[in-house]
């Protein structure tokens, strides 16, 4: 019947909501609006000009006048003067469905949030009948056997509205029940009043709010409806009365229904603007959300004052022999930004040189937040949104991909640059099978038949080492074990034999044992496909058991690049070194190596000390 | 599967069941001295127990209840208590109407929804804005005003529709589209502010998910992954508010076509309402129970569609 948001806890804000209300442009115009038509019902009496309800055969349907502010209606009562004292019974009555609301669906939803049980069960059940019957068809029947007393309605709609407190209620409370601070209040042996007067209704009290002026919206919506329709109560002045009177003389005097219709709309588009402009400051105050973008730009934008004041990374001269063929991809001075909101540029890579040759797995090395998967994902161009390439060439077999349109990259996507992502489980759509996602890029990119892609996809499915490719193939996703999921990605990626593959991190999510596993399939899908292979990791176990060459990355540049050999035995970096030590450590290297003190040699003395 | 369906049938049924009851109850029990006002307030007592021993109104509540639901089950729905006709004759003649009201104003809220939630979801930045705002709009707006609106702008003042009337569709549909046009439209709008707002919100949590850039790894395009997979994942709570939402205009064409002079549920609801003719009005809740209970059923199996995991549990 009407949309319950299903707000959770907030924490109050410090700053006095209303205060803060004044601020905000629409917040601030609703809550004047609403404010004006309040004194001016509150000050009727006052303020008419006329008794709302005396009937003057001499000015029926009079024109707006120095006499009739408004007009008269069709038995010459003052528009205006009805106007106001409308407002009195509108607003009194959408008040009263909102006090039953409140009262019912609050003490509802915290009895059953907090207490659950059968209470828990029957009110669960309870407003998910209310719920399912449209408003005006119970009012309308309620009507029928009680007559046409709007406070009686009124009082109806606001046992229909109250699942739109009890849900909201509801979820807080069973979000906060079994917070520790409540578990500590009840060992220390405050009572069930106490506690959720003091540390439940403080949370559900500013949602409570922002849907009563949405419920108030509603009330007086539905309460003009029905007296439009021509079903209130006829004695007292309300908006809808006057609505249905102007209605009936819509041809006659087409402003009587203009000036009713113009106040219902004005509060009830006050009240909604007033509830979004609540939610907006309360969502505000929400705390810091970007505090973690911020530090790393600020290391990049570091990193890039020490890039040009020439502190240049160690490259190894390649090595001659090998098998490596030619050059497959070359990246040169790349550039990653981000656009921020105040229209300033935070850069996250910074004059990324990297250089992959034909059939070469080329290792891209780095901790967490040093710029190795945005380095990757502009290759792909396919960077979260905000981010963008902001200098430098992406060449990949003679074509700059930089420069490609979206439409020709989509091409290059899948069948020549092919990706397998860290986390197997969410990089599958759920809601298909593991066979569509399969067969639906290999249609696409390789234009073939749907029985043929289904071929394709079983005996892939078999060389990526899956038991029962048929079973696995009609399986959905949630089906199958992470290990199995990540088997489906490298069979999707390897699935229109790329020239190049971007492995990032494809073994950090996985058990230990299925890690080994993996690796092995990727070593021999390389050997069988003859593919370029980018291997983003933060691992040099890893590196050393798979890679040709290494480039390594910190805070968004290239410190040191060269075949695996050189740089296992003859790292140039501090930060390289520091990243092979941890491989004796036997622990990925995550977070700030950098500076840490507790870091810098601590291998070296812990070996020496054990062993 | 079948397993599913049979479950979602047998709660639909019950709730049913429920609702019928107790608007039974209500409607019965609070009714008053109900064959008085049916005879008139000259008539004697004779004749109002007379009256009341002819509808059946003399025996205990249990029973007269009981007699309703076995014939009920039937599809005799009773007869009017002021002018005779039977009631499910009278309920299914004008049902059609408010059906095609309110279906065609749910499918064009979806469609016209989703268009426009991809639009600023995918777009952002001023486009979003924009519709995000006249969303509040369209959604704060109570829809019988903005039905008078269109009624004065476009039937009264341009002409370009009738202003009232209904001619069926079996009988010329370009006569049907032009009564139903208005009124489908001023029942559309709010729910299309209130679907875009959560469209709008499940696409940006659905376009933000791994799978996407997977998938547009593989070579598929951004059009397609936003068409076939992000909207298909973002689809479960829109259905959710498009259920919620059939319910609110299953309300709002009751005024709607009051407005537009419709011959449909609306229009019998209210004048049984105004006479107090409960066998009528129980009708439409049966009525209205129905299909409300139907259209859940339909959304429940589209989501057991959308989610596979929907259907295990």
């Amino acid at each position: 019947m009407i949309d319950t948001p299903t707000a959770l806890p907030t924490p109050a804000a410090k700053v006095p909501l209303f205060r803060r209300l004044l601020a905000h442009p629409t917040g601030a115009a609703s809550l004047l609006v609403l404010f004006l038509v309040a004194l001016a019902s509150v000050l009727a009496p006052l303020l008419a000009s006329h008794d709302p309800n005396t009937a003057d055969l001499q000015s029926v349907l009079a024109k707006a006048g120095s006499e009739h502010l408004l007009g008269a209606d069709s038995a010459g009562r003052d528009v205006f003067s009805r106007l106001l004292f409308a407002g009195q019974f509108s607003l009194a009555g959408a008040l009263v469905a909102l006090a039953v609301a409140v009262l019912l669906g609050v003490t509802g939803g915290l009895v059953a949030g907090y207490y659950g049980g059968w209470f828990d069960s029957v009110s669960s059940w309870l407003t998910g009948l209310l719920m399912a019957l449209p408003g005006m068809v119970v009012l309308l029947a309620a009507r029928a056997v009680l007559g046409p007393s709007m406070w009686l309605s009124m009082m109806i709609f606001g046992i229909l509205l109250s699942p739109a407190f009890f849900r909201l209620v509801y979820a807080s409370v069973t979000a906060v029940h079994n917070e520790l601070y409540v578990d500590a209040a009840r060992v220390s042996g405050l009572s069930d009043v106490r506690i959720i007067g003091r540390h439940i209704l403080t949370v559900v009290r500013a949602p409570v709010i922002i849907q009563s002026a949405m419920v108030l919206g509603i009330a007086i919506a539905i309460q003009a409806g029905l007296e439009f329709l021509g079903l209130g109560d006829m004695n007292i002045p309300t908006w809808g009365s006057m609505l249905n009177e102007g209605f009936i003389n819509l041809y006659k005097s087409p402003t009587l229904v203009l000036w009713p219709a113009l106040v219902i709309g004005a509060v009830c588009v006050a009240l909604t603007l007033l509830a979004n402009a609540m939610r907006d400051e309360l969502e505000r105050s929400r705390g810091p959300a970007k505090r973690r973008k911020r530090a790393s730009s600020a290391a990049a934008d570091e990193a890039e004052a020490t890039a040009k004041r020439g502190d240049a990374a160690v490259i190894h001269p390649e090595e001659t022999t090998g098998s490596a063929g030619g050059i497959l991809l070359e990246v040169i001075g790349l550039g990653v930004g981000y656009d921020q909101a105040d229209g300033s540029t935070s850069h996250v890579v910074n004059h990324v040189n990297l250089r992959v040759r034909r059939g070469e797995v080329h290792g891209l090395v780095g901790e967490s937040g040093s710029g190795k998967t945005q380095t990757a994902f502009s290759i792909l161009r396919l960077l979260p949104q905000g981010g963008r390439v902001t200098g430098g060439s992406i060449i990949f077999d003679d074509e700059d991909l930089a420069q490609l349109s979206e439409k020709e990259m989509t091409k290059v996507r899948g069948k020549r640059i092919a990706y397998i992502p860290q986390e197997p489980m969410s990089n599958l759509d759920a809601a298909f099978t593991i066979g569509s996602q399969l067969m639906e890029p290999m249609r696409v990119c390789l234009g073939i038949s749907k029985a043929e892609a289904r071929e394709r996809a079983l005996a892939l499915l078999a060389k990526v080492g899956i038991p029962n490719p048929e079973r696995t193939f009609n399986a959905y996703p949630h089906e199958i074990s992470g290990g199995m999921a990540q088997r489906v990605l490298i069979a999707g990626a390897v699935s229109c034999q790329p020239d190049l593959l971007i492995a990032d991190e494809p073994t950090t999510a996985l058990d230990v044992t299925v890690q080994a596993e993996v690796l092995n399939l990727l070593r021999e899908l390389q050997d069988e496909l003859q593919m370029g292979v980018i291997l983003v990791t933060h691992n040099f176990g890893v590196v050393a058991d798979l890679c040709d060459s290494v480039t390594v990355m910190q805070t968004g540049r290239v410190v040191e690049t060269g075949p695996v050999r050189a740089i296992f035995n003859n790292a140039g970096h501090p930060y390289t070194r520091q990243l092979l030590d941890a491989i004796l450590e036997d622990t990925a290297p995550r977070g700030a190596l950098k500076n840490s003190p507790l870091n810098t040699g601590t291998p070296n003395t812990l070996s020496g000390v054990t062993l | 599967m079948y397993r599913f369906v049979l479950r979602r049938l047998l709660s639909g049924v019950l709730l049913l069941f429920v609702i019928t009851t107790v608007a039974y109850l209500l409607l019965y029990a609070g009714g008053g001295d109900i064959a008085r006002r049916i005879v008139g307030p000259t008539a004697s007592e004779a004749q109002v127990a007379l009256k009341a021993h002819e509808l059946g109104l003399d025996r205990p509540l249990v029973l007269q209840y009981w007699s309703w639901l076995t014939h009920a089950v039937t599809g005799d729905l009773g007869r009017s208590w002021f002018n005779g006709q039977l009631v499910s004759t009278g309920v299914s003649t004008r049902m059609s109407v408010t059906i095609s009201l309110v279906l065609g104003a749910t499918i064009i809220s979806a469609v016209v929804s989703v268009v426009i939630a991809v639009w600023a979801a995918v777009r952002r930045g001023w486009v979003d804005r924009v519709v995000q705002f006249v969303g509040v709009l369209g959604f704060a707006i109570p829809g019988f005003l903005i039905a008078l609106g269109l009624v004065s702008l476009f039937a009264l003042n341009l002409k370009w529709f009738k202003a009232t009337g209904y001619i069926p569709i079996t009988t010329s549909f370009a006569g049907w589209a032009s009564t139903v046009t208005l009124p489908i439209i001023a029942l559309s709008i709010g729910a299309i502010a209130a679907v875009v707002q959560q469209v709008r919100g499940s696409l940006i949590d659905a376009l933000r998910q791994d799978y996407v850039r997977t998938l547009r790894a593989r070579g598929l395009s951004f059009n397609r992954v936003v068409y076939k997979h992000v909207l298909r994942n973002a689809g479960g709570p829109a259905l959710a508010v498009l259920a919620v939402q059939f319910i609110g205009l299953l309300g709002g064409a009751v005024i709607v076509e009051q407005i537009f002079a419709l011959p449909g549920l609306g229009q019998i609801t209210v004048a049984a309402t105004g006479q107090g003719d409960i066998p009528v009005v129980m009708g439409v809740v049966v009525a209205t129970a129905a299909l409300v209970v139907t259209v859940n059923l339909i959304i429940d199996l589209a989501q057991g569609w959308l989610n596979p995991k929907v259907r295990l549990s």
